[in-house]
């Protein structure tokens, strides 16, 4: 029973540290930087939550009581990663992208991100790549 | 036994990662690539962090874990932030 236990651990942690090396791989790896956006958000954190569930597993069975704290960083990760994403993608935008090489908004006059407002003192204009 | 190597593996796999995010961080042509490689490597620490705990049978180190996914998560989002708006609290 314990070896087999043992096994479950070693397979999740296995898993997880090849999803992590993988994520970081790619960070170094993929070409375009938006490719490089997708490697790190998203094999990375899937990694980290396997290693976390190899944690809670091991800590049920060895020391025989219910930890949730491994849950909650898991759940944290998971909420955390799409949103760094999303603003990373989005600085991104502002100063990589011309409007129009993007594609049509639909129902907005334009992209928010690239949008500049004259009455808005704290925002840089859309300046050249520096 | 076979949990002791899995760690070592993981260890080896989660060490290598945060050597190459340190690479990059170092390496970035574009201020969007250093801030992904440093939130990269925030949760890479978490995942060595766990791994330590794991191995040293506390669970002292899932609170450092946690504060430090938030400080990383927070971190990130205001260079992000700052990159967008110039600003971090309008």
């Amino acid at each position: 029973m314990e070896l087999i236990v043992e096994i479950v651990i070693a397979f999740f942690l296995v898993v997880s540290g090849i999803f992590g090396f993988t994520g970081s791989y790619g960070l170094i790896k993929l070409g375009d930087p938006m490719s490089r956006l997708h490697a790190p958000t998203k094999a990375t954190t899937l990694g980290v939550g396997g290693l976390l569930l190899a944690a809670m597993a091991s800590i049920y069975v060895f020391y025989e009581h219910v930890s949730l704290h491994e849950l909650l960083i898991t759940l944290f990760l998971f909420l955390a990663a799409p949103v760094t994403a999303h603003f990373i993608a989005k600085s991104h935008i502002h100063r990589h992208e011309n409007a129009e090489d993007l594609p049509d908004p639909g129902d907005d006059p334009d992209w928010a991100v690239l949008h500049h407002d004259p009455e808005d003192v704290h925002r840089p204009s859309h300046g050249p790549e520096d | 036994m076979i949990l002791t190597y899995a760690i070592y593996f993981n260890f080896a796999c989660f060490g290598a990662a945060l050597l190459m995010t340190l690479a990059k961080v170092v390496s970035a042509q574009d201020i969007g690539d250093r801030i992904l490689a440093l939130d990269t490597m925030v949760i890479n620490v978490i995942a060595l962090l766990v791994l330590y705990g794991l191995m040293a049978g506390t669970a002292v180190y899932f609170e450092a874990s946690m504060i430090i996914a938030m400080l990383g998560f927070v971190s990130t989002v205001a260079y992000a932030r700052f990159i967008l708006r110039g600003n971090i609290i309008e």
